[in-house]
């Protein structure tokens, strides 16, 4: 089970191991990009009926640093920063590690309901932050078979565990081969960097 | 008044949304170049800030701290803010209160010499033209600063009414105080912290009260007041010593007090219930619907005197026909230019500032109704990607608000 790393530059910040990144052995780098400026907005062109419950509420927030976001190997990235996890017939997808960084603490995420179908590249839910919203794009075209209710209640999971605690739907894709489309993590981190560097 | 934050967000969604990525990416980056720059820019970067473009600058929206931790910090220990993008600046002259009352709705003559409140200034038609902290320090010198997103046309509107005014003989002029630099400190440490770096008494300086003052080896114009709800300061330090200042105020705090961006300063503001010109006043919109009738002096509702008097003397006397409220809600946080209806389906205003509050840990919001739906418990309802959510109108401040005051 992989975790997010953090910087040590503040001595209250979580430590955690990150095998692949230490593997890669990639250099610690303040992300200076600009919160302002990471609003992944794009317009819904599914009407899809989407589902708001109760009220969000977070876990435990902390302040941390992070030096770098991590990236998984085994998963496909979409430059709208979300992930896909393909295993045998279903699909799952949540954003990355360097959406959430950029967006700041999760205070809602907005999510449609299952049984509805998603688009490749087109809008399925919303993400809150205290200051920003963000759409979600699907990275692939298929029908949602799950929806993760725990993000109703605990949004932060988002933070806290994109790739696995805090995914967002399950998809039963309907044209596999969109995932050829998508970058690998190599691809992605080199296209989050230059994304970075550029603003 | 104070930072511009939701401004920018909006914007930049906006032309996110029309535009190429990389085209907008490009445009950002060309306009960074042209970024005016604080004295204490390379002080930010060098502390983990992350600037963005904000009213012409460049300006920090956060440190390490996250925007929550940032807003939570502010009310238990204490922020300092950069707020040197805002523009200070001197009338003097022995008609500089009666010129100034021309412009603004506040009783400026009634001021006493060392003390400041909020004002308005106004357009022909009673709508703001920009909101202000002005500050009497003598009776022919009067201190103002103004939002930085406001400062060309305040300045413009200020020197064409000082022309027509001299004209007729009256005795008024300016300065600009371009030399100086603007922090904000605020919260439950500021005025322990500044104690340690002046020798006089801070705990006889109350909220609204302004002294000029050797803090940390150099004159500074000290304010008590400051746009988060929390008792604090705001200190125009010569430019040359702004940043040993900021140095000396993080150092004396141990490191309780941090340095806080525009993004907490946002989330502040809003919980405190105070305006964001540009969001929640706008040239359209008067003092009274505001909110801001505690802000017409007594005399002035009786004389007025100021432009757009006729406007907002009949509102005065007629009431508003629409009201700035505060709103509690659930679901997604409402954003600006979110729409409100009733109960029944319809459209009763709109949201002009709204995200999710640190301190109570749910969403607020403020934003503007017809008159007669304003009262606090009136059940609403607000749209967000088309979507109705349950909202029930409040008073405001959401959280309460500190200021120092005689007791």
């Amino acid at each position: 089970m992989k975790s997010s790393s953090y910087c040590f530059s503040d001595i209250l910040s979580l430590q955690r191991n990150n095998n692949q990144n230490s593997r890669e052995k990639r250099r610690c780098r303040q992300t200076q990009s600009l919160m302002a400026l990471r609003m992944w907005a794009s317009s819904t062109a599914n009407a899809l009926k989407v589902s708001s419950t109760s009220r969000p509420h977070l876990l435990h927030p902390f302040s941390f640093s992070r030096c770098l976001s991590s990236v998984l190997d085994g998963l496909k990235y979409a430059d709208s920063h979300e992930w896909v996890k393909h295993e045998g017939s279903v699909a799952t997808i949540g954003i990355t590690d360097h959406a959430q960084d950029h967006l700041g603490e999760v205070v809602y995420v907005e999510l449609p309901e299952s049984g509805g179908t998603v688009t490749q590249k087109s809008g399925f839910g919303a993400v809150e932050s205290v200051k920003a919203t963000s759409d979600i794009n699907s990275p692939i075209s298929g029908e949602i078979v799950e929806v993760n209710k725990k993000l109703t209640e605990t949004p932060g999971l988002v933070n806290s565990s994109p790739y696995e605690d805090g995914w967002m739907i399950k998809v039963k894709p309907s044209d596999p081969s969109e995932l050829d489309s998508l970058m690998g993590p190599k691809e992605y981190t080199k296209f989050c960097e230059e994304e970075d560097a550029s603003h | 008044m104070r930072g511009g934050l939701w401004q920018l967000g909006q914007s930049i969604t906006r032309r996110l949304a029309h535009g190429d990525k990389k085209a907008v990416a490009r445009r950002c980056f060309a306009s960074e170049a042209e970024l005016k720059k604080t004295v204490f820019h390379d002080f930010h970067v060098a502390h983990g800030g992350k600037m963005v473009p904000f009213a012409g600058w460049s300006m920090p929206i956060q440190y390490k701290d996250s925007i929550m931790d940032s807003t939570i910090n502010c009310r238990e220990n204490g922020s300092l803010f950069d707020v040197s993008h805002m523009c200070g600046l001197s009338l003097k002259g022995k008609d500089a209160a009666p010129f100034l009352e021309k412009l603004v709705i506040a009783d400026v003559a009634g001021l006493a010499p060392g003390t400041g409140t909020l004002t308005v200034f106004t357009n022909e038609k009673g709508g703001a033209i920009d909101d202000s902290v002005i500050t009497k320090v003598t009776d022919d010198h009067i201190y103002l600063v103004v939002n930085a997103g406001c400062r060309d046309k305040d300045l413009a509107h200020i020197e064409e009414h000082m022309k027509a005014f001299k004209a007729k003989g009256g005795d008024v002029s300016w300065h600009i105080h371009d030399e100086r630099s603007l922090l904000a400190l605020q919260g439950p440490l500021a005025a322990p912290v500044l104690q340690h770096l002046t020798k006089e008494d801070l705990s006889k300086l109350y909220f609204g009260e302004f002294r000029v003052l050797d803090i940390n080896g150099s004159e500074c114009f000290l304010t008590r007041t400051g746009y988060t709800g929390e008792d604090g300061f705001e200190i125009s330090v010569p430019s040359e010593h702004g940043v040993d200042l900021a140095k000396a105020i993080l150092e004396k705090s141990e490191g309780k007090v941090r340095l806080t961006g525009l993004g907490a300063r946002d989330s502040l503001r809003l919980e405190a219930g105070l305006c964001l010109y540009g969001n929640d006043m706008e040239q359209h919109i008067t003092p009274i619907e505001a909110g801001l009738t505690w802000a017409i002096g007594k005399r002035r509702r009786a004389e007025g005197g100021f432009l757009g008097a006729d406007v907002i003397l009949k509102q005065l006397e007629e009431g508003p026909k629409i009201r700035r409220v505060g709103f509690f809600s659930s679901g997604p946080p409402p954003r600006s230019h979110s729409e409100i209806q009733d109960e029944g389906g319809n459209n009763i205003g709109e949201i002009t500032s709204g995200g999710f509050s640190p301190c109570l840990q749910k969403n607020i919001a403020m934003g503007y109704v017809k008159s007669g739906l304003h009262k606090a418990a009136t059940k609403v309802k607000i749209i967000i990607r088309g979507k109705p959510n349950e909202g029930v109108v409040t008073k405001m401040p959401f959280v309460p608000t500190k200021y120092y005051k005689p007791s």
